[in-house]
């Protein structure tokens, strides 16, 4: 072991408890398991065809690969956080979980057919409610969509947002198009309609090559991309005015990471002042735009632990609010309970833990607010 | 503060602008549809010549998609990097509070009072009955 890993082994992290874990991932379910939540069409075919044995997980994450499940997490049989049980006693009791939201990864979000995509998602709604809403008072959801067909995603936010319980709309990081283009602003439309922030995800269709200079050969090179997935469609948004025609509208970037923001804001602000005349509605520079638009899960943390980095990265970013805490369970970030660093202080880490995610939220808000009162 | 008379009036077309030098600074002046405007000539960014970027209009909108073209002719564009002044106050567009250019009053007076006044047209032989510019510092 060396002696970075030894260090990131003993750093004692901030107590989580009370927090509001912003993206936790209980497993992608096994396809005959949503057969129930299916219409009898796709019941039918789904069987017929095969389908039902098919694992439509997505291959960006396959379970075996060192850094998507902590050792200690993986299952004995089956996928790590694919029962409730495993998933209170992995990660909503250790860390103290007041509230956390399950953003599901399932191959519906960038399936080609929309029809089938849709009925999917629909379906793995629909589940997240039953097997585990239902169930876990602690839990809240996230309305997964497919983006490339913004009518069926509309229609989908639509009805799932009656359940108060479903706290925002999930899309993937990777879709057809950038984020910004008038194709997807139906999408924006509703989600801040209903009250619902947009989260956008790591991973995606690859449709596209994952790097902007062709297809990698290696994992590595498909996860560190993901931050300049996130910065290309964070200036999608921006320029194509996206927080200009839907100014409700609040984001969350899933996994993104954020100690690149700093020379994103740089390079986004001084190359805006000489070429802003091209997008005359972007009438802010992109960083303030960001600041109230645009807000950042924790984990994974991308920083180097135990030094003063971190705070001098957070010094850069010169904005208090724009993390929420995650833990991204089951995922391996961080050892131990260790999810919030001490490097943050405790003053900043009571509003990643509670106060950012609480006015990102307003449905966990209202939640929380009620607690309080009794 | 002194008057410098620095450019007869029909040496700088509409739409045009020129470099001037007075008293030590460059200056570069602007014909704003037949009105007279001076800057000071050194962007502040990375110090390119003002008086060569292009003079133009403020792009505006309400919403993505939508164009509208106001005050034509009434910034300019720093040639290097693209950052837009405003010709009237020197204030650059983006960042109108923390980047900016001194703005020099200017007026048009006739020669004849030129000639009578507490005015410094070291380098220009003033006639009569032309127009000039006169910039204060």
């Amino acid at each position: 072991m060396n002696e970075m890993v030894r260090s990131l082994g003993k750093e004692t992290g901030l107590s989580t408890v009370g927090g509001i874990d912003c993206d936790l991932h209980p497993a992608s379910p096994a396809t005959k398991t949503l057969l129930p939540y299916l219409d009898d069409y796709w019941r039918e075919t789904f069987v017929m065809r095969g389908v039902d044995r098919l694992s439509l997980a997505m291959t960006s994450s396959p379970a075996r690969a060192p850094i998507n499940v902590r050792s200690e997490w993986k299952a004995t049989s089956g996928f790590a956080g694919d029962t409730l049980e495993t998933v209170r006693s992995q990660a909503l009791d250790p860390f103290g979980t007041r509230f956390a939201i399950c953003n599901v990864l399932h191959g519906s979000m960038i399936m080609h057919s929309d029809d089938m995509a849709a009925a999917l998602c629909g379906a793995v709604n629909e589940w997240l409610a039953r097997e585990w809403l239902d169930k876990e008072q602690r839990l809240r959801g996230s309305i997964i969509v497919s983006a490339q067909n913004a009518e069926l995603a509309v229609a989908e936010i639509e009805k799932r947002a009656a359940d108060k319980r479903f706290v925002q709309v999930l899309i993937l990081a990777q879709n057809d198009e950038p984020l910004g283009r008038r194709r997807y602003w139906p999408i924006y439309e509703a989600a801040a309609r209903n009250g619902l922030p947009l989260c956008i995800h790591a991973g995606g269709s690859n449709r596209h090559a994952p790097t902007a200079t062709g297809w990698p050969s290696y994992f590595v090179e498909a996860y560190v991309a993901q931050a300049s997935i996130f910065e290309s469609q964070l200036l999608s948004l921006i320029s194509e005015g996206v927080f200009h025609k839907v100014p409700d509208l609040k984001v969350v970037f899933a996994e993104s990471g954020f100690t690149w923001l700093p020379s994103f804001f740089w390079r986004a602000d001084k190359t805006w002042r000489g070429v802003r005349a091209e997008t005359p509605w972007v009438t802010e520079q992109p960083s303030d735009i960001v600041k109230r638009h645009v807000r950042f899960t924790l984990q994974p943390v991308e920083a180097p632990i135990g030094t003063d980095a971190l705070a001098r990265t957070l010094e850069h970013i010169d904005c208090d609010d724009i993390l929420l805490f995650s833990t991204d369970y089951p995922h391996a970030q961080f050892e131990g309970l260790n999810a919030l660093s001490a490097n943050f202080g405790e003053t900043l880490a009571r509003k990643i833990l509670i106060d950012n995610p609480l006015a990102t939220y307003s449905r966990i808000a209202a939640d929380f607010g009620k607690e309080v009162a009794k | 503060m002194a008057r410098h008379v620095v450019a007869r009036v029909d040496e700088l077309d509409i739409g045009k602008s020129k470099l001037v030098k007075v008293a030590g600074r460059d200056i570069a002046l602007f014909n704003v549809k037949g009105e007279f405007f001076a800057i000071a000539n050194r962007c502040p960014h990375e110090g390119a010549d003002l008086c060569r970027g292009q003079m133009v209009g403020l792009a505006e909108s309400d919403e993505p998609g939508q164009y509208r073209m106001t005050r034509h002719g009434e910034l300019v564009r720093c040639p290097w990097h693209g950052w837009e002044f405003d010709i009237r106050t020197g204030k650059s567009w983006c960042d109108p509070a923390r980047t900016r250019v001194k703005s020099f009053d200017v007026t048009v007076t006739k020669g004849g009072a030129l000639t009578e006044g507490p005015y410094q047209a070291e380098v220009f032989p003033v006639s009569i009955d032309e127009d000039y510019v006169v910039v204060e510092i």
